[in-house]
């Protein structure tokens, strides 16, 4: 007999959500923080002994377009990303808000104010004002549970995908949450033919988007996602709206401020579209309304009433960064006129992130450095930005940005009268994702440059899940594998090579020899190929580790400190030699051969 | 104090040091016990900056998050993110911090109650060093009386969380009594 309550993560919460809804299809791309919810799908579905279709997608928009067309067919399906995922997945979002939904579709975007681990604070509930449809926003794991259910029945209500947007807090919190037993899942589909619909001309967009703004209209007034007011407190001339996690905080502080009984608090559920009455109603009954949300003014936006409503734009709440409850607090305490000290914890310094101990990128970086010295060094969206403390790059845009950029750096610079080489860098994972359609580019323009694929054989960064070349899937089950190398020339790449970028002089020489063959024919390609050593030994992958000791050589010059920064050498301020530290070090011999004095010495 | 059903604590260490554990730990009693409970937890790349930190509330809460001035105690495994956190804890808090040397209590407007343990050294000396999260948590539940949870508590899910590694178990549960018996 499983418990019937279970501390659940936020995203756990979400897929419980999915599962017990009868969602039949869910697909996803990993992104910090939303990377949790598919696994978690899986894993549910698998103990409640369930069917359908659970898959990691090469990106966003695929994973979407797959979803979707479960919807279409009449099943419950769910797509979920990060924020900046969104904006890969665009492109079908706002066709399909034209087009409606059949089966329930539920979007998520998971927001990541701070940025915590992110590009931007973008605040995916605006790609649901820009695309026209109803955005959920939860203030707890166990709201956005609930609001799966909800966003389902509003799905299939108005025949229109919903996007719910929850945020780091709410992904990222745990909560004791009840479970229910999961509805049937309809994996029947009822697929009918409607080309005028699925297929329609610019003639019937037109008539499609009168339909969605009448269902926007309708929405606007439905009444499951009504604001809801929170206390009991009867209104004044002053009200405080919320929503997200700032609902979840305000009301903390309504009762430690004695707010509680004489301060109307309401919680949207729906920031948008805004019920229409509610919109009407406190505007005409308040004389000021204070507005918390995250990340932009959404709510506010909607409140249209500027010399009333106070928010992000009218300066009382920071526009930038997640609004802390201290910050609420504070907020909170000047608008309704009380007093409180302000308190603040100072964010930690703590060390700068760095690659982990072992890590083959920082090998490879290392030998791009050696083979390219005054290099340009673009790069991407992975573990490897943090190549950035290497000097070994020089630009993270956006998946698969590396390679473009790398081509339009190209362009920019050969007029020069000494061109830089140019070695760009991109994970495998991300490859797929995103850096197949410029490679094709480049090589159409013979773009003298060299891309370095770090195959690791894992998507790290977010928590080790599959790529396209893994053969497995979320569920642990066999799939096809695709080819790396064979992609690489089956887009045109003359020049495809594979070493391992342990063997750092190898490696740089390998580098050489593709700079001097992009010259004269366009792109080449070296894929660098080692497993990431955390995932390896997650999965008691074969692992010898060498012993690496400091011989009596060393003079403390810190080379490979500052050129190569292992975190498991250490050379503190004052001290003579360098200290290995064994209980970091993962005994990849690595740095060896980066050491110019030969003071570190493999034995055993 | 107020009574022990209602309570916030900050669990504050580095990476690799079983911060989340401990906070898992922490939660699953008291939801043994039938309380609610929320945490906040530190993922991705902020996990890979050193410091990790996350917030326990037990009892009727609606926020995950802690506010500075707010908990009733801190749990530190790492001396250094003392003088980070304590400002999270209020007036009259608990802080048990895992130190060699006894650390002295704070005064001013925030004072602040604080033991010592070693527990890197008790844990190496159970020959488990990488339960040095448990003694830190041995010894808190031995001082804070009010704690909503005791040790049997503790125990019981350790047990039901480590099913099937006796090993495991019996290191763990050595850590924990002997934080429980350390007097410093
Ligand atoms: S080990 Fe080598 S590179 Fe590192 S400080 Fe010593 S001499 Fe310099
Ligand atoms: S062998 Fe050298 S490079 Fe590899 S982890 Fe140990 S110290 Fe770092």
């Amino acid at each position: 007999m499983k418990p019937s309550r279970l501390l659940l993560l936020g995203n756990e919460a979400i897929a419980r959500g999915l599962v017990e809804a009868g969602c039949a299809v869910a697909t996803a791309y990993p992104g910090t923080p939303s990377s949790e919810i598919l696994p978690a799908v899986a894993r549910f579905r698998a103990d409640e002994k369930l069917g359908g279709h659970v898959q990691w997608a090469v990106n966003e928009k695929v994973a979407f377009e797959i979803a979707y067309a479960a919807s279409i067919s009449g099943l419950r399906a769910a797509v979920s990303m990060k924020q900046v995922g969104l904006n890969v997945a665009s492109d079908p979002l706002m066709s399909a808000a034209y087009m409606g939904a059949k089966g329930g579709f539920l979007v998520i975007s998971a927001d990541d104010p701070g940025p915590h681990s992110s590009q931007t604070e973008q605040d995916s509930r605006l790609m649901a004002m820009m695309a026209k449809i109803p955005v959920l926003d939860p203030a707890s794991p166990l709201q956005a549970k609930q609001m799966v259910a909800a966003g389902f029945r509003l799905s299939e209500e108005f025949s229109i995908p919903v996007l719910l947007r929850p945020t780091t807090r709410v992904c990222h919190s745990r909560q004791d949450i009840e479970l229910s037993v999961p509805a049937p899942c309809e994996l029947n589909p009822d697929y009918r033919k409607d080309p005028l619909r699925w297929a329609a001309t610019p003639k019937f967009r037109f008539k499609l988007h009168g339909e969605l703004e009448d269902k926007l209209a309708r929405i606007a007034g439905w009444e499951a996602t009504r604001p809801v007011q929170l206390n009991r407190a009867r209104g004044g001339s002053l009200a405080v709206v919320a929503s997200g996690v700032a609902a979840a905080h305000a009301a903390e502080i309504f009762k430690a401020l004695g707010l509680w009984e004489n301060l109307p608090l309401y919680q949207v559920l729906q920031p948008y579209p805004l019920h229409t009455d509610f919109c009407r109603k406190i505007l005409e009954s308040c004389e000021s309304v204070l507005v918390l949300e995250e990340t932009t003014g959404v709510i506010e936006m909607q409140l249209a009433s500027r010399g009333q409503v106070r928010g992000k734009l009218s300066g009382d709440v920071p526009s930038v960064g997640e609004i802390l409850p201290e910050d609420i607090e504070q907020i909170v305490a000047g608008f309704a006129g009380v007093k409180v000290a302000a308190r603040r914890i100072q964010q930690a310094p703590g060390r700068r992130p760095t690659l982990c101990a072992g890590c083959p990128h920082r090998a490879a970086f290392f030998a791009i450095k050696k083979a390219a010295p005054k290099g340009v060094y673009p790069s991407d969206i992975g573990c490897y930005t943090l190549g950035l403390n290497l000097g070994a790059v020089d630009t993270v845009l956006c998946m698969g940005a590396a390679v473009s950029q790398a081509a339009g750096f190209h362009h920019a610079l050969k007029n020069r009268a000494k061109q830089p080489p140019i070695v760009a860098t991109i994970g495998d994972s991300t490859f797929f994702h995103s850096g197949i359609a410029p490679l094709v580019d480049s090589v159409v323009q013979k773009v003298p440059f060299v891309l370095v694929i770090l195959d690791n054989s894992t998507t790290a960064m977010t928590g080790n899940q599959p790529t396209a070349a893994s053969g497995w899937g979320v569920n642990g089950e066999s799939l096809a594998r695709v080819d790396l190398a064979a992609v690489v020339k089956g887009c045109g790449v003359g020049f495809c090579r594979q070493a391992d970028p342990y063997a750092i002089k190898e490696f740089a020489a390998l580098l050489k020899e593709a700079l001097a063959y992009c010259r004269d024919h366009g792109p080449a390609v070296v894929i660098s190929k080692r497993p990431c050593l955390l995932d390896l030994r997650r999965r008691g992958g074969n692992w010898e580790p060498k012993q690496v000791v400091v011989t009596e050589a060393c003079d403390g010059c810190g080379f490979c400190v500052t050129q190569f920064e292992c975190p498991a050498l250490v050379l503190a301020e004052g001290d003579k030699q360098v200290v290995l530290d064994t209980m970091v070090c993962t005994g990849c011999g690595v740095c060896v051969e980066v050491c110019p004095k030969k003071a570190l010495e493999v034995v055993g | 104090m107020k009574n022990g059903t209602a309570q916030q604590l900050v669990i504050s260490g580095v990476g690799g040091q079983g911060v989340l554990f401990l906070t898992r730990l922490l939660a699953e009693a008291a939801m043994d016990k039938g309380l609610a409970v929320f945490t906040s937890e530190t993922h991705g790349m902020a996990q890979r900056g050193g410091t990790v930190i996350s917030h326990l509330k037990v009892g009727d809460f609606t926020s995950p998050m802690i506010r500075p001035g707010c908990a009733d105690g801190l749990l530190v495994l790492k001396e250094e993110n003392l003088d980070l956190h304590a400002g999270y804890g209020r007036a009259g808090a608990w802080a048990v911090v895992n130190s060699r040397h006894p650390v002295p209590s704070r005064q001013g407007d925030c004072p602040l109650e604080v033991a010592t343990v070693d527990a890197f050294g008790l844990a190496r000396e159970v020959a488990s060093p990488r339960s040095s999260n448990l003694v830190v948590l041995g010894r808190a539940i031995t001082i804070c009386r009010d704690m909503f949870c005791g040790p049997d508590d503790i125990v019981r899910v350790l047990e039901r969380r480590l099913a099937g590694d006796e090993q495991r178990l019996h290191k763990a549960v050595t850590a924990f009594r002997a934080g429980m018996k350390a007097q410093q």
